[in-house]
């Protein structure tokens, strides 16, 4: 029996090992694609940027008590303005920032509030 | 002396190619209205306009006064440059129509520098504010207090002269997620109740920040509910709409309206789907002056041709 199941064992890993370099071959882009956003949105968590008159990621969805922070990237002025008030900031020049506390659940769009047709959304769960 | 963006050569511009027509680039352009078919006058024109003793108008745009990034480190001193040209005029302009954006982040002190400058020149400025000079912590009560005076809801008004009637609309506040420019109900009421009881005959230049026309929508160039004004202009024999916010030279011709928009003193921005967004566009520093400018009008009375001259920095 040892050496059946050695026997086995070691075929389970010539299989599985073999599956695992044909699903590396298939997927492996796909996989690269999912660390490397998973490196970037652990590195910019709950950080929405402004940048070329767009707002990154444009849908972000948070945990309820998440503090998200908005970063103007632009040489423009920016503000970011919840379609029904529930946060509006101030202008932001270059490199400012904007944080705002989602204290209950739900769906939060907003706009910038000199260029409107910018716009984005924070999914609170 | 200013270039012409258009040369028809002497021959004429026909009305199929005048209505085709939308200049998005160039350094001046010159257009005269005669008779409500507006036509390429050229330089003889221009000549003309200023000999036969007609009245002669400024628009002047975009000035940005706090703006010091790579675009331009200094829009002050090239708003400097802007007055000094006017200041130079033969003709001195009856006034100067500033189609918004004076400031970058309407700072007390941006609209002191704008307004020591323009103050220079010793003519009269009409305002109407650009989205940049409503950001105060009162969201555009900092303008109200300094150019608001006799002026309704967020800004707007109407004057008189020479027997032209103007109007300068105010389309940047109470911007709704998605959208463009904005005039509201409030405004465009306020619009139809002060064109009522003017004849047909009654020139009308309307100025306003945002394009009142939809120049191009994915960067909000352009104003919601603009069409709507329009509507109300059509009867009009003589229509011209002066705009900023684009910061590049775009001429329009529809039927007896003329649409135009001015360069900025402070930065060019990219022609339209020419990149990623709006926004201050990097030239070499040698090319700057000629992406910046400054725009005479001017009307002759009797047979009511409009002329506009784009004058670069750089001329």
């Amino acid at each position: 029996m040892p050496y059946l199941n050695s026997r086995l064992r070691s075929a389970a890993a010539r299989f599985a090992a073999h599956r695992a370099l044909i699903a590396a071959m298939l997927l492996g882009p796909v996989i690269g694609a999912m660390l490397a956003f998973g490196a970037v949105a652990a590195q910019e968590e709950n950080v929405v940027t402004i940048d070329n008159f767009s707002f990154g990621p444009g849908e972000l969805t948070v945990a309820v008590g998440t503090t998200v922070k908005f970063v103007n990237h632009d040489d423009i002025p920016h503000s970011v303005v919840e379609t029904k008030k529930a946060f509006r900031s101030k202008a932001l020049d270059t490199d400012d920032a904007y944080s705002y506390t989602f204290a209950s659940a739900g769906t939060f769009d907003y706009f910038c509030g000199l260029h409107p047709h910018m716009v984005g959304k924070i999914i609170v769960k | 002396m200013a270039k012409k963006g258009l040369d028809d050569h002497g021959q004429g511009i026909g009305r199929r190619e005048v209505l085709e027509c939308m200049v998005w680039a160039g350094t001046g352009v010159l257009w005269a209205i005669n008779g409500g078919v507006p036509h390429s006058v050229g330089l003889i024109g221009e000549a003309a306009a200023a000999e036969s003793g007609g009245f002669t108008f400024l628009q002047m745009s975009d000035s940005h006064i706090g703006f010091d990034k790579k675009a331009n480190p200094d829009a002050l001193g090239t708003l400097r440059e802007a007055i000094a040209k006017v200041k130079a005029m033969p003709m001195k302009p009856s006034f100067i129509i500033h189609t918004g954006d004076i400031t970058h982040l309407s700072k007390p002190e941006e609209f002191d520098n704008a307004d020591k400058v323009y103050g220079e020149t010793g003519v009269q400025l009409h305002y109407v504010p650009g989205e940049h000079d409503m950001i105060d912590e009162g969201q555009g009560k900092a303008y109200l207090e300094r150019y608001g005076k006799g002026s309704k809801g967020a800004g707007w008004y109407s004057f008189d002269d020479h027997g032209v009637h103007f109007i300068g609309l105010v389309n940047v506040v109470d911007l709704k997620a998605g959208g463009l420019g904005n005039l509201g109900a409030e405004q465009l009421a306020w619009l139809e109740a002060d064109l009522k009881g003017k004849s047909n005959s009654t020139p009308i230049v309307v100025f306003a920040h945002i394009p009142l026309q939809v120049l191009y929508k994915e960067w909000g160039w352009g104003t919601e509910d603009g069409t709507q004004a329009l509507a109300l202009l059509k009867r009009f024999g003589s229509v011209t709409i002066l705009n900023g916010h684009i910061h590049q030279l775009a001429q329009k011709v529809e039927g007896n309206m003329t649409f135009h928009t001015a360069l900025s003193t402070a930065f060019p921005q990219p022609a339209p789907g020419s990149a990623p967004s709006p926004g201050p566009m990097v030239v070499p520093a040698d090319q700057l002056r000629s992406m910046l400018g400054l725009s005479t009008v001017t009307m002759v009375q009797g047979n009511k041709p409009l002329a506009f001259v784009d004058k670069t920095l750089a001329g």
